[in-house]
C-alpha cells in the first residue's frame, strides 16, 4: 500500500529539539489525526514534512511512496504530492487567486506544455461553488483581506485543485465559526478517497466530529505518546492530556 | 512607402558620405565646436540649428554636474572619451559574434525573431519593418499627422516644430539637456492636427533606423486642440550598445483639450548611463500621461514632468523601475501646477534586486494663489535581497487653502514565509519571487499596452531567476 512513512524523525530549531524520534505512517485512503497540547511539536512536524527551510532534521527519514523526500526542496515535494494547508495562510499582494492556482498547476506540467485555460476555469469554478466561495474571489489577491474562514476555505480549494497524494491540515479548524467549519469539513470529506492520505493536526476534538478520522495520535514532547481509534479523541476532550504521560508507552506504527 | 524609402536613402548617404572623409571631418572622440560643425554638415542643417547647437555646447561646458544632489557616480562619465555622432557605417561594423553571450541568451528566451535580434544588438543598422511602417504612415498621413525623424521635422516643417522646439525644456535646464541640445540626432517629431484622434499607437519601432536608436535622441510631440495620441518607445529586449552615455530630451505639447500618452519601456545593458529629460506642457483641459518602465543601465536619471499650464489640465506619471545588481534607478516625477483646478497623479513602484538601488525623487509644486488643485503621490518600493537599497526624496510644496495633496509611501520585502507558501504550492523559489514581484507591479503593468505588459512579465521572470539561490 502507498503511504507516507515518518521514521524516527528528529528536528531542531537552533539548539532546541522540537521533534524527538517520531514515527508515523499515513496510508493513502486513511485520515490520521494528531492531537496534542500547545508546544508539543505538531505544527513543526507539518512544516518539516513540507520542507520549511528553518528547521534542521537531525535524524530519521520521511518516505513518500518509498522515496526519501527530505533531500527535496519544498517545491519538489509539493509537485510530487505533498500539500500543506497552513495554519496561518500568507498574503501575496497583487497575485490573484486565479493566477496563483494557474501558476501552481502549470508548475506541475512538463516543460513546453500549456495549461488548458477553459478546462482550468471550469474546474476552478466547480470547486469554488462546492466550497461556497464566491466566483468573484478569482480576481482577488491571495489571502489579502480575507476573513479567517475565507482563508481556510481557500486552503481547501487549493488542495482540491492541486490534487495531492498526502494532505496535511495544520489547525484548519482554528478561527472558524461553526458554519465555516461545516463547509470546510464537507470540502475535505469530498476529497477523501483511496488516492489521498490525510493528516489532520488539531488542538480540539470539535473538528473530528465533522472529519471523522480512522486513527488518532497524541503527540507530546516531540513524539507520538499514544495511538488509538476515533474514540480516543473523545476521551482526550473529556480528560485532557495530563493522564497520558503516566499511562502511555510511546506508540510507533 | 515612398517616404520610407527616401528616409532609408538619407541614412545610407550619411554613411557613404562620411566614410571616405572620416579623417578629414570626424571630430571623432570628444566634444568641441568641430564636432557640432561636423554633425550640422553631415545632416545639412539650417543655420539656426547650428547656432542653437553651438550655444548649447557653451551652456553644457559651463554647467557643473548635479552631484550636489545626484550620485557621485556621474563623475565616472568621461566626456572626452565619447563619440557624439555615429554614422550608420560605423554603427554596423560589429558582427553577431561580438554580441555578449548573455545578451544573445536573453533574446533567445524572450523569443525575439532572428532579424530583430541582430538589429537590437546593433549588428544591423536597418530592421525590415518597412511594410508595417508604411501602413501606419499611410493611415496617419491621411489624417494629416506628421510623423518623422527630428532631422526631417526641423528641415521639412520648421513652421510647426521651431515654435516649440527647446521651449518646454530649455537648453540650460540641466547639463544633460544642454548636451543633448548640442549633439542631438534621431528621435521622433510628431504633429497631430486639431481634433484628430490617432487610433493606433505611434511607435518609434515603426520607423526604426540606426539614428533613431541613437545616444542623443530628441523627440517633440505636438498635439493640437482636441487631438489624441499615444506614443510608444523602446522595447523590452535588452539593448546592447557599446556607447555608454545616452541622454535624450523629450518635449510634449498638449494644446487645449488634447490628450497625450507617452509609453516607454527600456531595458539598457548595465554599462549605460541613461540621463533623460522629459517634460510636457498641458494647456486648458489637456491631459498628459507618462507611462514609464526603466530596467537595466548602470545609472538612469529620469523625472518625467508635466507643467499644468491651463485650467483643469491633468498630469500623470506612472512608473516602474527595476534595479538589479550594480544598477541605480534614480527616477521620479515633477508636477508643476500653474493654473486653477489642475490635478496631478504620481504612482511609482520600484524593485531593487541584489545590490541594486532605486531612488524616487518627486517634485510637486502648487503655489498659493491657485484654487482647487489636487495632487496624489504614491511611491512603493520592494526590496528583494538584504543588500538591496531604496531611497525616497519627495519634495511636495502645496500652498493655499483650496488645494490638496495626498502622499503615501511604502517599503516592503518579499518575506521568506511568502516564498515558502508559494513553494509549498509547487512553484520554484525563482518562480515564487517572480510571481510576487509581478504581483507588486501588477496594477501598474495593466496601464501598459497589452504586448508590452506580457513582455514585461516575462522580463521580470528573467530578472528574478538570477536573484535567488
Amino acid at each position: 500500500m502507498k503511504s507516507l512513512v515518518i521514521k524516527d524523525l528528529s528536528v531542531n530549531i537552533g539548539d532546541r529539539k522540537i521533534v524527538d524520534g517520531l514515527s508515523l505512517e499515513i496510508e493513502r485512503g486513511k485520515v490520521h489525526a494528531i492531537m496534542g497540547p500547545n508546544g508539543s511539536g505538531k505544527s513543526t512536524l507539518a512544516k518539516v514534512i513540507a520542507g520549511h527551510p528553518d528547521y534542521e532534521v537531525t535524524g530519521g527519514e520521511v518516505l513518500m511512496d518509498g522515496e526519501n523526500i527530505l533531500e527535496w526542496e519544498a517545491d519538489e515535494r509539493a509537485r510530487k504530492g505533498i500539500f500543506l494547508a497552513f495554519q496561518y495562510p500568507v498574503e501575496i499582494p497583487g497575485v490573484t487567486i486565479a493566477n496563483f492556482l494557474r501558476a501552481a498547476l502549470q508548475a506541475r506540467l512538463p516543460k513546453g506544455e500549456e495549461l488548458e485555460a477553459v478546462a482550468y476555469y471550469h474546474d476552478l469554478y466547480a470547486k469554488m461553488d462546492r466550497l461556497e466561495i464566491d466566483r468573484s474571489f478569482t480576481s482577488r489577491s491571495v489571502n489579502e483581506g480575507f476573513s479567517g474562514g475565507e482563508k481556510k476555505r481557500f486552503e481547501i480549494l487549493q488542495m482540491a485543485m492541486l490534487n495531492p497524494s498526502y494532505g496535511i491540515l495544520d489547525e484548519t479548524d482554528s478561527g472558524l465559526d461553526i458554519d465555516a467549519l461545516k463547509i470546510v469539513s464537507q470540502g475535505v470529506n469530498a476529497l477523501r478517497g483511496e488516492n489521498l492520505g490525510i493528516l489532520l493536526i488539531t488542538h480540539y476534538q470539535r473538528l473530528l466530529n465533522y472529519i471523522v478520522p480512522d486513527v488518532v495520535h497524541v503527540m507530546m514532547n516531540g513524539r507520538i505518546a499514544m495511538t488509538g481509534g476515533k474514540e480516543l479523541a473523545l476521551e482526550l476532550e473529556e480528560k485532557g492530556y495530563d493522564w497520558i504521560g503516566k499511562e502511555a508507552q510511546p506508540a510507533g506504527v | 512607402m515612398a517616404e520610407a524609402i527616401t528616409q532609408l536613402d538619407i541614412d545610407r548617404s550619411v554613411g557613404d558620405f562620411s566614410y571616405p572623409e572620416q579623417h578629414a571631418y570626424d571630430a571623432g572622440i570628444g566634444l568641441t565646436k568641430d564636432t557640432i560643425h561636423y554633425i550640422c554638415d553631415v545632416k545639412g542643417e539650417a543655420d539656426w540649428i547650428r547656432e542653437f547647437r553651438l550655444k548649447a555646447l557653451e551652456t553644457f561646458e559651463k554647467k557643473e554636474l548635479p552631484t550636489h544632489w545626484a550620485t557621485e557616480d556621474l563623475k565616472a562619465i568621461n566626456f572626452d572619451k565619447i563619440r557624439y555622432y555615429l554614422a550608420n557605417a560605423q554603427r554596423s561594423n560589429k558582427s553577431w559574434e561580438d554580441v555578449p553571450e548573455d545578451v544573445k541568451q536573453t533574446f533567445e528566451r524572450l523569443g525575439i525573431p532572428e532579424q530583430e535580434r541582430k538589429f537590437l544588438a546593433g549588428v544591423e543598422a536597418q530592421f525590415d519593418s518597412e511594410s508595417v511602417y508604411s501602413n501606419i504612415k499611410k493611415a496617419v498621413g491621411e489624417q494629416g499627422v506628421i510623423f518623422v525623424g527630428s532631422t526631417e521635422g526641423l528641415m521639412q516643417h520648421p513652421e510647426i516644430f521651431r515654435k516649440w522646439f527647446g521651449k518646454i525644456i530649455p537648453t540650460g535646464d540641466n547639463k544633460f539637456s544642454a548636451l543633448n541640445s548640442a549633439v542631438f540626432s534621431g528621435g521622433s517629431f510628431i504633429y497631430i492636427p486639431p481634433g484628430v484622434k490617432v487610433k493606433h499607437p505611434l511607435q518609434a519601432y515603426f520607423r526604426i533606423n540606426a539614428e533613431n536608436f541613437g545616444q542623443f535622441e530628441r523627440t517633440l510631440i505636438i498635439a493640437d486642440e482636441g487631438s489624441e495620441v499615444m506614443y510608444m518607445e523602446g522595447c523590452t529586449a535588452p539593448k546592447f550598445d557599446t556607447a555608454t552615455l545616452h541622454s535624450a530630451v523629450v518635449e510634449l505639447v498638449a494644446l487645449k483639450g488634447a490628450k497625450i500618452q507617452y509609453v516607454t519601456v527600456q531595458n539598457w545593458s548595465s554599462n549605460v548611463f541613461n540621463l533623460v529629460t522629459k517634460r510636457a506642457i498641458a494647456h486648458e483641459e489637456a491631459e498628459v500621461r507618462w507611462i514609464d518602465c526603466n530596467i537595466g543601465s548602470r545609472l538612469t536619471m529620469k523625472y518625467p514632468g508635466v507643467v499644468l499650464k491651463g485650467r483643469k489640465a491633468r498630469g500623470e506619471v506612472i512608473s516602474i523601475a527595476l534595479a538589479s545588481n550594480g544598477q541605480h534607478q534614480d527616477t521620479g516625477a515633477k508636477m508643476i501646477h500653474a493654473a486653477d483646478e489642475t490635478t496631478s497623479n504620481i504612482v511609482s513602484k520600484s524593485i531593487s534586486v541584489g545590490s541594486g538601488r532605486s531612488s524616487y525623487r518627486g517634485l510637486v509644486h502648487v503655489p498659493r494663489h491657485l484654487k482647487n488643485c489636487k495632487n496624489n503621490t504614491e511611491c512603493d518600493a520592494l526590496l528583494i535581497n538584504p543588500t538591496s537599497r531604496t531611497d525616497t526624496y519627495p519634495a511636495i510644496t502645496v500652498r493655499g487653502t483650496g488645494n490638496t495633496t495626498q502622499h503615501e509611501a511604502s517599503v516592503s520585502q518579499v518575506s521568506a514565509e511568502q516564498i515558502f507558501y508559494m513553494q509549498q504550492r509547487g512553484l520554484s523559489e525563482a518562480e515564487a519571487m517572480s510571481l510576487s514581484v509581478n504581483g507588486f507591479v501588477n496594477d501598474l503593468v495593466r496601464e501598459f499596452p497589452m504586448e508590452y505588459s506580457v513582455e514585461l512579465k516575462r522580463l521580470i521572470d528573467l530578472e528574478m531567476e538570477g536573484s535567488v539561490g
